[in-house]
This record gives structure tokens, C-alpha cells and sequence, in this order.
């Protein structure tokens, strides 16, 4: 089911260019799969070597940090609006 | 070829680059704030060599009664920064509230009057625009939860810049018209700190803006270091023993850690061990959670405090604060509302100053420190006060009494005044009880 991602400047390199793409997948687990195929290498930049997403990196969901939802097993559907965010900023 | 000296108006910069603080990758000194490779967050990097054969503690002294004294160690390339008379406010030794606590050697380090717009971020602003000029912005902006809306409208009035800061809805009255007045364009985001900062960074990516804290985050953080040396050259070239100050992003606490370890570094002042505590509001203590639990990484939270200008609940430097608290042999600690209010008027009553939420949260979490025998009474400990409390009025309304309304004759005075010194001497049975 088509979802939309915000995806950061600096991975755009991945995505030629794209700051948003379009993607299928149930959780935030099998969206970074889906992503790695469209995009090649992009999931090492936004995983570290245990899998899982960066700590410099906010990944929310329909603006909820997964942190507050069930993290990689937060579930996604249609329509909803993935964005990821580099953490290091504000205060 | 000395005359071409003379009429230089740059002097070599200090640092060449930015660099990874996680993986060490280096990157151009430009508006950029993070790693590319692994997101972490970038810094400036400095040729200590060239620092530490050029300045002395007399060419400091000779320089700007201002920030820009310590110009070699900030990020800026040129000779005429942006200077509003930004820093150098004063260090008081605070004997009454010291007293009080049972402390014998305690300063208070009072931006609460820091100029132009009465917090330590006038600092930051101040470094970040004149990076911000040189790298070509014609405007700026900010993720603010009020103290660096003021801060960045008003330095970038004075510095001719176009610019929009965005808030929460919901700040203090005095922080909004604090902004206002400068005539910026204001953002007022409906959503929490955080939110709007998020909002930033995809603002950022898409407006080609100035963005003090995002983009311009590793010249801007850097201007906090001024704090450090601050107080190392009012403590006539020494380091304090223990430091106290407020954690919101925790930018500000690593950064006094690293102006006193560069002053170190470059021997403008002794090697000492300086311990760094941080004081967070209960209603948002995601820092202080952290340590409290021996956690290395730091869990978000949603803010609900009234120490708005410390409501980060996703704070961007946590982890560094924590190393930094832990690797000094400091403590974070957490207040609540109440503590933080009673702590605003304790502060003002002992040493005559007024301080915002976020100096109520630090002394109040010094209270408690010492009360747990975590500061030892010997220690010459620092407080730092970093925001002025005429901007979060409604905080403290209510808690303060009110004044003695009489007419305009002697006998109304004298009989209000039966009745203060009655009420006083109640108050005082009530403690003794």
C-alpha cells in the first residue's frame, strides 16, 4: 500500500534528487527493505550495522516520532506520510 | 608587504573545517550540520597551534568588552563581527544564597542581563549571524522556544537581515512580544517545541534560510563557549571546582565543557577537573532520566513544565550532556513546577536577582544537589542564570503577594504597615515551626 516519504537532503543522492517518494509496505521494518530496493544503499545510511535506524535520525510517522509509536514494528497504512529527520538540531 | 598586514581586514581564521563528532569525517566550513555519512552532528574544528602562539590573557584583555574578545576562538572570519556588547556580564559572588544553602564559595554567572535581549543567547545569535553574513544569507531564522526568538529578531535588525523565527503557540506573553517588536515575520507553529523544530528542518531543506540552530547550528553552539571563558578570566584566570547549569538541547553544557578544556589546551589557564551538573524540569527531564537510569541514549518525551525555554523533549545534544555530566563526576538532576518557582524567588530575595524559569529550574536543582550532599561546601561552584524573569511573568503570578494598596494619608500607611510587619513576623513563626 503506496505510502509517502519525506526523505533529507543529504540522502537525496539516493532518491536522484527526490525529496519525497512513494513506497509499499506494512511497517517501518519492511519500509526501509522497500526503500533499499528503489534506492539502492540507502538503508546502510539509514541504519546502523544492527539495523536499526541511526540514533541521529527521527523517523516519524504522520509527525509521531516512532519512538512513541512501536518503533520499527510501527505499523503504516495508505495514505499515511513517513518523514525522516535528522536529529541534531534546535535548542 | 606590511602595510598589506595593516590593511588586512581578516586575520587568518583559526579553524579550516567542520568535522564529524561521531565518525570524524570532515566537511567544508559551510551551512551545513550534519554528517552526511552517519548524521551525527558536526563541529568546528580550530588549529589550537596557531591559537595557543597568538593569544595570551593580555591580548584577550586588551580586546572587546564583549564575546568578541575571544575571537580566535569562535567561527568567523572576519575582523568586524557582528558586536551589540553581546556577553561579558558580570560573575557575582552570591555570599547570601550561598548562606543560605550552606555553600562558602558560590558565583552566580547572571545572563539575565546579557545584551541585547537579556538571555545567554544572545551569544549564539551573535556568532551565528556573523557566520551567517559570511557565508552570504540575507535572511535568518530559528526554532525558538522564545529567548532565541527574541534574540535572533533583534541582532538581526541591528545586523540589517530579513528575517522569520518560528515558536510554539503557546509562549509566555513577554517572549512573543519580545519578537514582535522587532518586526520579524512570526511563526507561531500550534505543536510543542519539537514539532516545530521538525518543521524547521524541512524548512530548511526547501528555503535556502539562515537557520541559526539547524544549518548554522556548529558556528551558533560554538558561542556558548564564550560562558566558559567568561568565567575563567573573571575567576582571575582559574577554573571554578563544580559548575550548575540548565539543560534544554544540552548544547549550552557541552559547550562550557569545551571552552574550559580549550583554555586548558591552549594554557591560558591551569589544568583542573571541573564538575558539570545539569538541572532539568521534571515535566521534561528526558537528560536527567537518562542518568538517572546509567542509560547511554536518550528517550523523547512530551514537555509539560512550566520551564518552557528547557521543554525540549527530544534534545538533540542529550547524549553529549550525559558523557559530559558522567565523565566529570557530575550529577543531572530534575525539579518540580513548585521547586522551580519557589527557587525564582529564593534567587531574587538572596541576591536581588530575577530570573526566568530556566534559572529557577538551575537554582533549584543546586538546592538540591547540595541539600543531598552532591556539591561539596568548598567546592567554588558556578551557577549559570541564563535568562531574565520580566519574560515569564505568568509563572510566578500568584506566588509573589501583592502590593499594599492605602491612601494617600500618613495614618493609612502606618496602619498597612502594622499589618505587613504583622504578616512578616507570622511568616516567620510558620518557618520556625
Amino acid at each position: 500500500m503506496p505510502v509517502k516519504v519525506l526523505v533529507p537532503t543529504a540522502l537525496q543522492k539516493f532518491t536522484n534528487d527526490r525529496a519525497t517518494l512513494e513506497c509499499s509496505a506494512n511497517n517501518i521494518g519492511e519500509l526501509l527493505d522497500s526503500l533499499e530496493q528503489s534506492c539502492p544503499g540507502i538503508k546502510g545510511r539509514l541504519c546502523d550495522e544492527k539495523g536499526e535506524p541511526r540514533r541521529f535520525l527521527n523517523f516519524y510517522v504522520n509527525s509521531e516520532d516512532i519512538r512513541f509509536l512501536d518503533g520499527t514494528q510501527t505499523s503504516l497504512q495508505d495514505g499515511d506520510e513517513v518523514s525522516i529527520v535528522p536529529a541534531v538540531a534546535g535548542g | 608587504m606590511t602595510q598589506a598586514i595593516a590593511t588586512q581586514t581578516k586575520t587568518a581564521a583559526t579553524f579550516k573545517s567542520l568535522k564529524c563528532k561521531e565518525c570524524g569525517s570532515e566537511y567544508e566550513p559551510k551551512a551545513t550540520h550534519v554528517c552526511e555519512l552517519c548524521f551525527g552532528p558536526l563541529e568546528v574544528a580550530y588549529d589550537y597551534d596557531t591559537i595557543r602562539r597568538t593569544v595570551t590573557r593580555e591580548t584577550i584583555q586588551a580586546g572587546p568588552n564583549s564575546i568578541w574578545r575571544y575571537r580566535a576562538f569562535l567561527p568567523v572570519e572576519t575582523d568586524n563581527p557582528i558586536d551589540v556588547g553581546t556577553g561579558m556580564t558580570p560573575l557575582v559572588r552570591a555570599n547570601r544564597l550561598a548562606r543560605r544553602l550552606g555553600l562558602k564559595k558560590l558565583y552566580i554567572k547572571n545572563d539575565a542581563v546579557n545584551m541585547p535581549t537579556l538571555s545567554f543567547k544572545d551569544r549564539v545569535v551573535s556568532v551565528a549571524l556573523t557566520r551567517a553574513k559570511e557565508l552570504g544569507f540575507s535572511t535568518v531564522s530559528c526554532a525558538s522556544t522564545g529567548n532565541l526568538a527574541n534574540s535572533t529578531a533583534a541582532i538581526a535588525a541591528h545586523a540589517g537581515l530579513e528575517c522569520c523565527v518560528f515558536i510554539p503557540a503557546d509562549l509566555e506573553a513577554g517572549k512573543i512580544l519580545g519578537t514582535l517588536i522587532y518586526g520579524p515575520t512570526v511563526m507561531a507553529v500550534q505543536g510543542n517545541y519539537d514539532q516545530v523544530n521538525r518543521l524547521c528542518c524541512e524548512v530548511a531543506n526547501t528555503h535556502g534560510w539562515g537557520f541559526v540552530n539547524i544549518n548554522l547550528r556548529p558556528y551558533y553552539s560554538e558561542g556558548s563557549k564564550t560562558l566558559g571563558y567568561e568565567v575563567a578570566e573573571q575567576l582571575g584566570w582559574e577554573l571554578p571546582d563544580h559548575i550548575v547549569a540548565p539543560l534544554a538541547s544540552g548544547s549550552l553544557f557541552t559547550k562550557i565543557y569545551k571552552g574550559f578544556r580549550e583554555f586548558i589546551e591552549v594554557g591560558l589557564v591551569p589544568e583542573k577537573d571541573v564538575r558539570f551538573s545539569g538541572a532539568q524540569a521534571e515535566g521534561c527531564s528526558p537528560i536527567a532520566q537518562a542518568f538517572r537510569e546509567g542509560r547511554d541514549f536518550v528517550k523523547p518525551v512530551k514537555p509539560s513544565t512550566i520551564a518552557k525555554s528547557l521543554a525540549i523533549g527530544n534534545p538533540a545534544d542529550g547524549i553529549y550532556a550525559l558523557e559530559v555530566a558522567r565523565k566529570t563526576g557530575g550529577n543531572i538532576e530534575s525539579v518540580t513546577d513548585a521547586e522551580i518557582v519557589e527557587a525564582i524567588k529564593l534567587l531574587a530575595e538572596t541576591e536581588g536577582i530575577f530570573t526566568e524559569t530556566a534559572g529557577g529550574t538551575t537554582v533549584a536543582v543546586l538546592k538540591k544537589l547540595v541539600e543531598a550532599g552532591k556539591i561539596d561546601p568548598d567546592e567554588t561552584t558556578v551557577v549559570y542564570i541564563t535568562g531574565n524573569g520580566l519574560k515569564t511573568q505568568e509563572a510566578i503570578q500568584g506566588y509573589i503577594g501583592e502590593p499594599l494598596t492605602i491612601e494617600p494619608k500618613l495614618e493609612s500607611f502606618e496602619r498597612a504597615l502594622e499589618r505587613a510587619q504583622t504578616l512578616d513576623r507570622l511568616e516567620w513563626q510558620q518557618v520556625l515551626v
